[in-house]
């Protein structure tokens, strides 16, 4: 094999993971210079003026105000709570509705099976915009209308089709010997789930979450129609409070984009660790 | 590492493998648990998605107006007539159309190079995976203004980028000419989405077993050869797959667009969610909204049922 010493391959991957680095590096850069730097011309390059002060004043402590638009009224405590719980709750919900579905789907001969897979699948056909209005007003007569839980409940929804469909995946993975093993052993299928196939599921169980988790914490159309105040309102519409009609404080949403990315990257890494360990676990499955 | 790969790209063509049968049999139990287990997804997926979608479809043969909640008057398929009239909308629809062809088939392409030349990569590729990946954890609304900017005619990165090489100042409206407008969402697109294609086209080659590649170099395969005859018919589920998804996906597409653009100028970027948007909340024709995102709907799910039933058909294949 002449895998690994590949020259071409090498430049090619470097270059294109530079272009696709780019926006990243840029995100970062302009919220690390004054506005003025930003919106002048002819272009500044290297910035004479480069400091934290913006993600200091979206954390609260106090910096000279003058030199933001906005970024010292930013509710970002709020913002980041609600987005947290939202985030987290949905997808820990979507993962255990999602894994009973999907182990359904997986292991049982029912009728109506498919129809519901269909419908399921469907389910996820369907744009949030196309939700957001329908749901403000059943939400809004219900009173979850601008509730952390209204969008807790909104984003299991949406969350539970993929992962009944990955989890489904999954569990058809499972060797079948061992689920028969627990039975013979006087398990019922319940508590052989629980105790056969749950732990070995925990590859599509990250898996799962990184989608759900990711999904939710960036969700945008249902949010910016449900959420109204700092009660529920999440870090997605939250960006748009940088924006006014004639100026924009482009580098407070700068720094507010990467704080909202950081929990999203340490997330993926974090899993993809147990992504990891369960393989190794997963190495059963032969 | 090699345990990692192979179990890694397992998990995909898990994704084509929606369910098995093996384990049903007839007992009492049997016929009940599935059931049980399907309510919590049956319940709140009724809550949140059904409910609300049977309201606006009741909505849709109504006047419903967000401005008058007093008298709503059933109308028939007024609404619908309006819809399939509509230039804008049909327009819009094409434009989508337009939007998900090119998009996928260059994110499949450019997903396809990227992820073998990462695959001849072996010390650091975990690295260059996670690197690869950033663009996925952007929310598509932050990928807009991140883009919006980059583009801006002023003061934006790649003007700059050429007043520096031309030395003078070059004002090219990125997001406001034809078709300038539409490749910009284009290329913000492919930046968002590619990442997806490598991860799984990568997990999808690490899959192959070396002995075909080596033994297709054995017999004298070059380079070329063995991409076009080997790696790329090997990982055709993977591709199909990731096709799917991708094109399901960016048919839901609102949040990048409204962005970069909002539809405009004078609809020349408009895809149809953003005109639906427009319609129900910025227009208040909310009736006629609903009708519009009914129609787009069922040609989604048309697609879907599709998709699903391929899905099926390739599963009995590879079983066989």
């Amino acid at each position: 094999m002449k895998r690994g010493k590949h020259i071409p391959s090498r430049i090619v991957t470097f270059i294109v993971l530079a272009i696709f680095f780019i926006p990243v590096l840029w995100l970062i850069l302009t919220s690390l210079r004054p506005n003025i730097e930003i919106n002048t011309r002819p272009p500044v390059w290297i910035s004479k003026n480069i400091n934290v002060d913006s993600y200091l004043a979206l954390l609260g402590f106090g910096v000279n105000p003058e030199r933001f638009a906005f970024g010292e009224n930013i509710p970002f405590g709020s913002y980041f709570r609600n987005s947290l719980i939202t985030a987290t709750v949905s997808t820990l919900l979507a993962l255990v509705i999602g894994t009973l579905a999907g182990y359904a789907f997986s292991s049982f001969k029912f009728k109506g099976r498919n129809g519901i897979f269909l419908s399921l699948m469907l389910a996820r056909a369907i744009p949030g915009i196309a939700l957001s209005l329908p749901l403000l007003v059943l939400f809004t007569r219900m009173g979850l209308s601008d509730k952390v839980y209204g969008l807790v409940i909104a984003y299991t929804a949406m969350n539970v089709p993929f992962t009944a469909w990955l989890m489904a995946g999954f569990i058809g993975e499972i060797p079948e010997e061992l689920n028969d093993a627990a039975l013979i052993d006087g398990c019922s299928k319940w508590s052989a789930f629980l105790k056969v196939d749950l732990p070995l599921i925990g590859p599509g169980l990250a898996a799962s979450g990184i989608f759900a988790f990711l999904t939710s914490w960036n969700e945008f159309a249902i949010a910016s129609v449900i959420t109204r105040t700092i009660a529920s309102k999440t870090f997605p519409p939250g960006l748009f409070d940088f924006t006014a009609e004639f100026v924009s404080d482009w580098r407070g949403m700068c720094a507010m984009s990467v704080l909202m990315l950081v929990p999203a990257i340490i997330f993926v890494i974090i899993v993809q660790r147990q992504l990891v360990k369960g393989l190794t676990l997963g190495a059963l499955k032969g | 590492m090699t345990t990692e790969k192979t179990i890694k790209s397992k998990e995909i063509v898990k994704l084509a493998r929606v369910s098995r049968e093996r384990r049903g049999r007839a007992t009492a139990e049997n016929r009940h648990l599935p059931i049980v287990l399907l309510i919590p997804a049956i319940i709140i997926l009724a809550f949140v998605v059904g409910f609300p979608m049977l309201y606006s479809l009741y909505l849709s043969f109504t006047n419903f107006t967000l401005l008058s909640h007093a008298s709503i008057k059933f109308v028939g398929l007024q609404n619908y007539v309006t819809v399939f009239k509509d230039p804008i909308f049909l327009g819009s629809l094409g434009r989508t159309i337009l939007y998900i062809t090119i998009a996928v088939n260059l994110e499949f392409i450019l997903g396809l190079l990227i992820a073998n030349a990462m695959s001849h990569i072996i010390r650091g590729q975990s690295i260059l995976r996670t690197v690869m990946m950033m663009p996925m954890m952007f929310a598509p609304i932050l990928v807009g203004f991140q883009f919006k900017w980059i583009f801006n005619d002023q003061v934006g990165l790649i003007n700059n980028i050429l007043y520096e090489i031309f030395g003078r100042p070059i004002i090219i409206p990125w997001l406001i000419e034809r078709p300038l407008g539409f490749i910009s969402i284009l290329i913000a697109e492919i930046w968002m989405s590619t990442p997806f294609m490598v991860i799984v086209f990568l997990a999808g080659i690490m899959s192959i077993s070396p002995e075909i590649l080596e033994a297709a170099e054995v017999d004298g395969a070059n380079e070329w050869q063995k991409f076009r005859h080997v790696t790329v018919p090997s990982i055709i589920p993977f591709i199909y797959i990731a096709m799917a998804v991708r094109s399901l996906d960016i048919a839901k597409a609102y949040d990048l667009v409204s962005i970069m653009t909002g539809g405009g100028p004078a609809h020349r970027t408009e895809l149809i969610w953003t005109y639906v948007y427009r319609l129900a909340f910025t227009s208040q024709k909310f009736a006629l909204g609903s009708a519009m995102s009914y129609v787009t709907v069922v040609i989604a799910f048309a697609f879907t049922f599709y998709f699903f039933r391929q899905l099926i058909k390739a599963r009995q294949i590879r079983r066989v």
